[in-house]
């Protein structure tokens, strides 16, 4: 069985956003980056199934600017087999990306996409689903627990009322969700592997798929700001404020 | 131009969040017809056609919906997007399951978790955690919107009488079959929709301690939260999470107890209208967004609170 994982590479989530004065969007520049969190616990769960003896090869996948490649072989890393950056110098739409991973997994044949919930960034939680719908395989998302079958995924998932468990033939797309698994870090004679591993690279443009957007980002500012609030000597004070100030008990 | 609404339900009942949607969707256009998949769910497709901003209820009845399932929605809606110039739905897990797979189908670029319609094609939505807010116009001819629930107030839910009209069927998938869903049943008030909200955190230090918690919740008939990493170690269950990767509240009251603050967790509660903050360490950036921080240890600032509570003579419920 192959598993092919796609990471995106995020501002990593412990830097505090900054808006650009202009508009335009937020700071990039000398901040910290990093794998999407959640497309950390894809890898991890990809290599559990390998190690487990379900899974034949794993293939990371990127689409984004050169420096995406550190997210690959960072996934390299901890245990993917090779790596495949698809190289665009803009941002795309989930829309687009969904596009460009289908051609990927046509030249690919993998019997699994492991993807994340949701990137820390757009927030837009879209890329999985439309995958699966391009290639109308079905998709189990927001997977806290999987168990691999004969030709089927057990999968339990998040959901608002509790958790669900679905059954997915294969080949499917999973999305995984942060609760799925414990990342591991990449060791050192690991890191030194992965250079060696193969990367190999794809321009966008050479897929001939559309990905040219179609929503215009108007104005990027930032969100209102709550007033200072005070500080309370007691659980006494606090009632009276809750009670008699702010009126809400 | 008019609005496709797809409804949310358990064959027997609305869900609340799909009222806060429907909100939000009439202000897109007051043309909003609402489709309901299901099975045996008249009385849904009944109390929708109540509700008074809601125009025609499209009422698709099969057993193949008896179980909500991505694939099996998506090609029953698909049926019936031709005449409308948005598709929406809330982004709850639902939402964020299913319009996805119906926007890629129908070559869309969706629109997530809107906070804020400014004109039918432009919307301002949270990103990076709610650490900025885009503005953003979608160009595709149609539209596939999902709206976040919170931040629209619920929709009247008596005095409408839309017409109800049954619809066809669409196919099954052989491929994802439903095995079943684990609800956790509760007297309380739901996380998304609840006055006052309770929260605790890795503070808590236990599952046991969540009972002051719940004591406090009980005493004010509130919903009750839980860090992320309150989940992860497992002292609560997953449903009960705020955050950016969670629920989102918007209470009038938030009590954050034994929470650090993390940026993921504000995501999920900073637009509170007043938000009380529990904690030992007078420095954790739960501070930095509580109308009333209470710098205290949280074993001895519960059993307290719920005493001081028990004095007052009136509690809002
Ligand atoms: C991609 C991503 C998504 C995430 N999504 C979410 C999300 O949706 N929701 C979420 O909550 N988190 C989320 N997180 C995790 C988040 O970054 C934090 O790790 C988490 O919120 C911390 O939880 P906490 O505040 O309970 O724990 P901690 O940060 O450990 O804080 C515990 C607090 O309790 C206080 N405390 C301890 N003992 C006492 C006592 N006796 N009395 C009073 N105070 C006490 C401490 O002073 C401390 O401030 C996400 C992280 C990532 C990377
Ligand atoms: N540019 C990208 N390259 C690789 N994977 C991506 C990319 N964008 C999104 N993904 C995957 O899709 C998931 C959901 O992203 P999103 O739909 O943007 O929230 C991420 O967690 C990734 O696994």
């Amino acid at each position: 069985m192959k598993i092919l994982v796609a990471v995106k590479r995020v501002i990593d989530y412990n830097v505090q956003i900054r808006v650009k004065e202009d508009g335009s969007g937020v700071v990039t520049d000398n901040v910290k980056m990093s794998t999407n969190p959640p497309d950390d616990n894809a890898i991890e769960e990809a290599v559990k199934i390998k190690e487990a003896g379900k899974a034949s090869e794993i293939i990371a996948v990127t689409v984004g600017e050169e420096k995406a490649q550190e997210t690959v072989r960072k996934a390299l890393a901890v245990g993917a087999d090779r790596g495949i950056h698809v190289k665009v110098d803009s941002i795309l739409e989930p829309l687009a990306v969904s596009k460009i991973l289908k051609k990927i997994v046509e030249k690919e044949n993998p019997d699994l996409v492991f993807m994340g919930k949701q990137a820390i960034d757009d927030d837009c939680n879209q890329t999985g689903q439309m995958l699966a719908a391009h290639l109308n395989w079905p998709q189990a998302t927001f997977a806290s627990k999987i168990e691999v079958k004969e030709n089927s995924l057990e999968v339990t998932r998040e959901v608002d009322e509790g958790l669900e468990t679905i059954e997915v033939n294969t080949p499917a797309i999973v999305t995984c969700d942060l609760r799925l698994n414990e990342p591991r870090y990449a060791s050192l004679p690991n890191i030194m592997k992965a250079k060696k591993k193969p990367i190999e690279q794809i321009n966008a443009s050479d897929l001939g798929v559309d990905t040219n957007p179609r929503i215009e980002h108007i104005k990027i500012e930032e969100p209102p700001k709550r007033k200072a609030g005070i500080k309370v000597a007691s659980v006494e004070e606090l009632v009276q404020k809750l009670k008699n100030e702010a009126k809400v008990i | 131009m008019s609005v496709l609404l797809i409804a949310e339900h358990n064959n027997k009942e609305v869900k609340s969040f799909t009222l806060n949607a429907i909100t939000a969707a009439s202000q897109i256009d007051q043309d909003l017809h609402v489709l309901l998949i299901g099975h045996n769910a008249d009385d849904v497709a009944k109390s929708l056609s109540e509700v008074p901003l809601v125009k025609k209820v499209l009422h698709m009845d099969n057993e193949i919906y008896e179980n909500y399932i991505a694939e099996n929605y998506t090609s029953a809606i698909l049926k019936h997007v031709d005449k409308y110039s948005h598709i929406v739905c809330s982004a709850n897990t639902f939402g964020k399951n299913l319009m996805p797979r119906i926007a890629a189908l129908l070559d869309i670029s969706q629109v997530s978790d809107i906070i804020k319609v400014i004109a039918p094609d432009t919307f301002l939505r949270p990103i990076y955690a709610g650490n900025a807010f885009a503005t953003v116009k979608s160009n595709d001819d149609k539209k596939c919107i999902t709206i976040r629930p919170t931040s629209f107030e619920a929709a009247e839910t008596t005095g409408g009488s839309a017409e109800i009209e049954k619809v066809d069927a669409a196919d099954k998938t052989e491929k994802t079959k439903f095995v079943n869903r684990e609800e956790i049943k509760s007297d309380r008030p739901e996380l998304g929709t609840a006055r006052i909200v309770i929260s605790g955190g890795r503070g808590l230090q236990s599952g046991e301690n969540f009972k002051l918690i719940t004591d406090v919740a009980d005493k004010l008939n509130a919903a009750i939260g839980a860090s992320r990493a309150a989940v992860d170690a497992g002292y609560i269950t997953n449903e009960h999470q705020v955050g950016q990767t969670g629920k989102v509240v918007v209470p009038d009251l938030y009590i954050a107890v034994g929470i650090s603050g993390a940026i993921q967790h504000l995501a999920g509660m900073k637009e509170s209208k007043v938000i009380v903050a529990i904690n030992k360490d007078g420095e954790a950036p739960i501070f930095s967004v509580a109308d009333y921080g209470l710098e205290a240890d949280l074993f001895e600032a519960l059993p307290q609170f719920l005493e001081e509570l028990n004095k007052l003579n009136t509690i809002q419920k």
